[in-house]
């Protein structure tokens, strides 16, 4: 694709300003990193707040009166108990159990705010779309941004535009309005971190944006340390450790799975039989974080080993850890080595690492917990 | 101290005496590859030859090739490297050097860069 059929999002003439570093990334033109630096821009976010522009993430609006049962149908969790305001993580699934696309849910009240991965947006629309009930309707949300600030002082800078979204409890997500502009404000994150993802009409998306940036605990963070925060995080992305041929049960995902549904739901979804199973008798090979005793960083596409150096699993994600300054990595390993404190051999350009199986995250998530 | 000499792969090379020159990456090649966390040094004794890979440096971005600006015998490596990889950031041409080598043939040197005519070269880059 050239850089001229590249999308762009409200923010893009912003970051220029802010000398971004600008790369193709699932359709967009995207900041991979500012002035500030991958490394720094990704403690200043574990330290401080940090601002991302993700508004190449879909943002969809379903609506109607069976939508929960319509979305419930989708995916392996249970959704039509999801109470007013709550928000919960899930998977597409396909007819083999895989994973089409991994999402964020909000029950709205009178719809389901919905966002997906950039690179899926049109496939999940699809899917959506040839299943979508007579009494639904989906609307992509076009022009509006969406801006992630994250970090332990996030709320306090969430708290002088706009206090009431601070009292949000994690997971949970409702519409605000901040500087005049209508928006929609989850507290949740890819970083492990407390804050706040806002999606907001486009043309106020800008001033929002300095705003933020004007404020000395926040700085602006690009697509790279987005990456690193996430993998410390444990979190998966989607088309590296997960996509249509892992299922949820081998990318350890247990918790995005209703025990409920595979036992005695009537309710089916695509692939239920293969994760029934799989639930029942377990799988060939798990998700595991990776810890290096070496210096060398670990990267996707590398062999796992065992000590008799035979192929025993791929890595899916994997860099230098700025908060750990250690490799970290996630991949898929045969289920006899996914045990915690399995040693097992990562050959980075024939020299071998020394690796680790250890539970994610990597780093502590510092979620905010509302006291009561 | 002599003036350094430039490849056009981004590496410096400083002339220690008649036989022997430093060898690291210049400020311009550390800019590009971002923070360094792990820089793959040769063996000592190591023969190579120009061009040859002879190095990695891989920074929280990607993992890339140094290529050895003239051919000789790796002398000694910088072992501060191990613990402190961001010198290559913080001090490309000073504590951030990657090793010393024994030259084959001096007139490999005369044929890199000088400083205005690397300058130049990453002008076009830019």
């Amino acid at each position: 694709m050239s850089i001229s059929e590249l999308k762009r999002t409200p923010l893009y003439a912003l970051h220029i300003e802010q000398n971004a570093q600008m790369v193709p990334f699932a359709g967009y033109e995207m900041p991979v990193q500012y002035s500030m630096g991958l490394k720094q821009e990704h403690l200043h976010t574990r330290n401080h707040a940090g601002l991302f522009d993700i508004s190449h993430m879909g943002q969809i609006k379903l609506s109607g009166e069976s939508v929960a049962q319509f979305l419930e149908s989708l995916v392996p969790n249970r959704i039509q108990d999801l109470s007013h305001n709550a928000q919960r993580y899930t998977v597409f699934t396909n007819e083999q159990g895989g994973i089409i696309d991994d999402l964020m849910v909000t029950n709205a009240g009178d719809h389901f705010f919905i966002v997906i991965n950039a690179a899926c947006k049109e496939n999940d629309i699809k899917t959506m779309q040839n299943r979508l009930p007579d009494n639904c309707g989906l609307e992509e949300l076009t022009n509006v941004a969406l801006l992630a600030l994250q970090g332990p002082e996030a709320s306090s800078v969430m708290q002088r535009f706009c206090p009431q979204a601070t009292e949000l409890a994690f997971m949970t997500g409702g519409e605000f309005t901040v500087n005049g502009a209508h928006c929609f404000i989850n507290r949740c994150g890819y970083t492990g971190e407390d804050g706040f993802e806002i999606s907001i009409p486009a043309e106020h998306a800008e001033n929002l944006a300095r705003n933020f940036l004007d404020e000395y605990e926040v700085a602006f963070i690009g697509l790279g340390a987005r990456d690193s925060l996430r993998l410390e995080a444990g979190y998966c992305l989607y088309g590296h450790d997960i996509d249509e041929t892992t299922s949820p049960i081998e990318a350890n995902l247990n918790w995005v799975i209703s025990k409920s549904r595979l036992n005695d739901e009537p309710q089916s979804y695509p692939g239920i039989e293969t994760i029934r199973q799989q639930s029942q008798q377990g799988t060939e090979r798990l998700r595991v974080g990776l810890l290096s005793d070496g210096k060398a960083p670990i990267r996707e596409g590398e062999s796992i080993l065992n000590e008799q150096e035979e192929n025993i699993g791929t890595i899916t994600s994997g860099g230098f850890s700025p908060s750990v300054e250690k490799p970290v990595a996630m991949g898929y390993i045969n289920k006899q080595y996914a045990s915690v404190g399995t040693q097992v051999i990562v050959k980075v350009r024939d020299r071998i690492q020394h690796v680790k199986v250890v539970a994610l995250p990597f780093v502590e998530h510092r979620y905010y917990k509302r006291r009561t | 101290m002599s003036e350094l000499k430039y490849s056009e792969d981004h590496e410096w090379l400083r002339v220690d005496d008649d036989t022997t020159v430093t060898i690291g990456i210049t400020d311009f090649a550390q800019k590009q590859l971002g923070d360094v966390v792990y820089v793959e040094l040769p063996e000592i004794g190591q023969e190579v030859t120009k061009d040859e890979d002879i190095a990695v440096v891989e920074s929280v971005k990607a993992a890339s090739d140094i290529k050895a600006p003239i051919s000789g015998t790796v002398l000694k490596i910088n072992s501060l490297l191990s613990d402190e990889p961001e010198k290559v950031n913080t001090d490309p041409t000073g504590e951030g050097w990657f090793m010393k080598m024994k030259l084959d043939d001096a007139e490999e040197v005369d044929q890199l860069m000088d400083e205005a005519g690397y300058t130049a070269f990453i002008g076009e880059l830019s």
